[in-house]
């Protein structure tokens, strides 16, 4: 008889990831080739990338979980919006860090005032902003709601301030080295950055499924406090 | 909303206004208050950069609304805060009006307060840093409107959401600046354009932020049923 308990699929979810995720790394540093100009360096870019794009999936999600949970007023959208909020803070985070590490070596700078940076930034900031809301509201319910409000807010003004940046930035003289963009990945790059969006994005849910569980336990530990206290 | 109802909403908004400028009259204090913030940052801004005359020019815009949105962060703090001290918001709740005639009324009076202030400020800013501001005083106004409009619109909102938070004072600006970065950018923009010497109105500026205060009114709109719920 197995005393055992079954191996949950949680632990398979986070093992297939972390096979991923190695493979991903793998392929980043063995199976892409080395780009012309920038060599070795360039090969952040399948790790950058692809964290910038999942951070606006995850955004996305607290957006999704915003308008669910005020239509639905159930709590379990409201585990999904600080879930999926957090974890897409770590995923701009890296963005934010792994960008200057490139950039340093290639523009010679770490940093400057581009269109794409100077948005990543200020959506980073706007996201740190929902966190912060909702560690300083104390009544959960309270706290849900303004916190729905504020996403959705801040989900309007994305597009916006991209917008607004890359105008802004035609305005004004560009760095003097600036960042040319290349037309187009060789196929065998895009194949290494499929490989590795799709480690990021799964680890970005699998996180995302965990910090929810989390909430979730937190908020039912926080409810028993509550009675244990009248009771 | 039937025909009556908009009639009742903007009765109600007007009542809200109405009540927003006679409270603030009686002391003025808030006027005061950003007022001297303004004038503050514009005088430490002199001591910290020791702009030259054409500096001063092409730095001044962005002063100037950097100067307004800190204030406007300060300011739009207490349209809900000074609510909570006598619990009079409860009383607003209980009004047979739309949630958002009473948020509409808040959002003019900000509007309101915010223009004033502004406008005491434009004359000193114009002499401290030297531009001529009277040769294009209607765009100027028109991009101050938007701009202000704009600002009042999420920061009356995020005011109401920030009074239910701790820390209150510290989130707003928090949760306030960085959303407003389009603000910014279009507002100095277009004042920078309009104080260069072609004196041009940067229409793609303008239309800018008649975009932004139309999205964030529909979504204030739309969602503040939700902010005054119990």
């Amino acid at each position: 008889m197995n005393h055992r308990a079954p191996i949950s699929a949680e632990v398979h979810a986070a093992l297939a990831v972390a096979l991923l995720m190695a493979l991903s790394g793998y392929a980043a540093f063995f199976l892409a080739p080395t780009e012309r100009t920038m060599g070795a360096i360039q090969r952040i870019f399948y790790f950058h990338v692809p964290a910038a794009w999942t951070s606006f999936v995850a955004f996305f999600l607290v957006f999704v979980a915003s308008v669910g949970y005020l239509a639905s007023r159930l709590a379990r959208w409201d585990w999904l919006g600080i879930a999926a909020a957090e974890v897409g803070l770590a995923f701009c985070t890296v963005v934010l860090v792994t960008g200057p590490i490139w950039a340093k070596p290639v523009w010679g700078i770490w940093w400057t005032w581009d269109a794409r940076l100077t948005s990543t930034f200020v959506l980073w900031l706007l996201y740190i902003g929902y966190v912060l809301l909702r560690r300083l509201v104390a009544d959960p319910e309270r706290r849900a709601v303004v916190a729905a409000v504020f996403g959705i807010f801040a989900f309007l003004d994305v597009p916006i301030v991209y917008m607004s940046i890359r105008w802004w930035r035609t305005q004004h003289p560009q760095p003097v080295i600036a960042g040319g963009e290349g037309s187009g990945l060789a196929p065998e790059m895009w194949r290494v950055f499929l490989i590795c969006w799709t480690a990021l994005l799964a680890l970005m849910l699998v996180l995302v499924r965990q910090r929810y569980r989390l909430e979730k336990l937190r908020q039912e530990v926080d409810s028993l406090l509550v009675e244990a206290e009248r009771g | 909303m039937g025909h009556d109802e908009t009639v009742n909403a903007m009765r109600a908004a007007a009542i809200v206004l109405g009540k927003e400028l006679r409270a603030e009259w009686r002391t003025r204090e808030l006027l005061h208050t950003t007022v001297v913030f303004v004038l503050m940052v514009v005088v430490l801004f002199s001591f910290t950069f020791d702009p030259t005359a054409e500096e001063s020019r092409r730095y001044g815009p962005g002063l100037l609304w950097l100067g307004f949105l800190f204030a406007g962060a300060l300011m739009l703090h207490p349209s809900f805060a000074r609510e909570q001290v006598n619990d009079t918001l409860y009383a607003l709740r209980l009004a047979p009006v739309e949630p958002f005639a009473i948020l509409l009324g808040k959002t003019l009076a900000n509007l309101v307060f915010l223009l004033l202030a502004e406008l005491l400020m434009l004359p000193v800013f114009a002499v401290l840093y030297n531009v001529s501001v009277v040769p294009v005083l209607a765009p100027l106004l028109l991009v101050l409107l938007l701009g202000t409009l704009g600002m009042a619109v999420v920061g009356t909102v995020f005011s109401a959401i920030a009074a239910q938070a701790r820390m209150r004072e510290l989130l707003l600006p928090l949760l306030l600046l960085p959303l407003l970065t389009p603000v910014l950018i279009a507002s100095v923009e277009a004042t920078a354009g309009l104080l260069s010497e072609t004196a041009q109105l940067n229409l793609t500026a303008v239309k800018m932020l008649i975009g932004f205060d139309a999205i964030f009114l529909a979504a204030s709109y739309l969602l503040c049923e939700y902010l005054f719920e119990e």
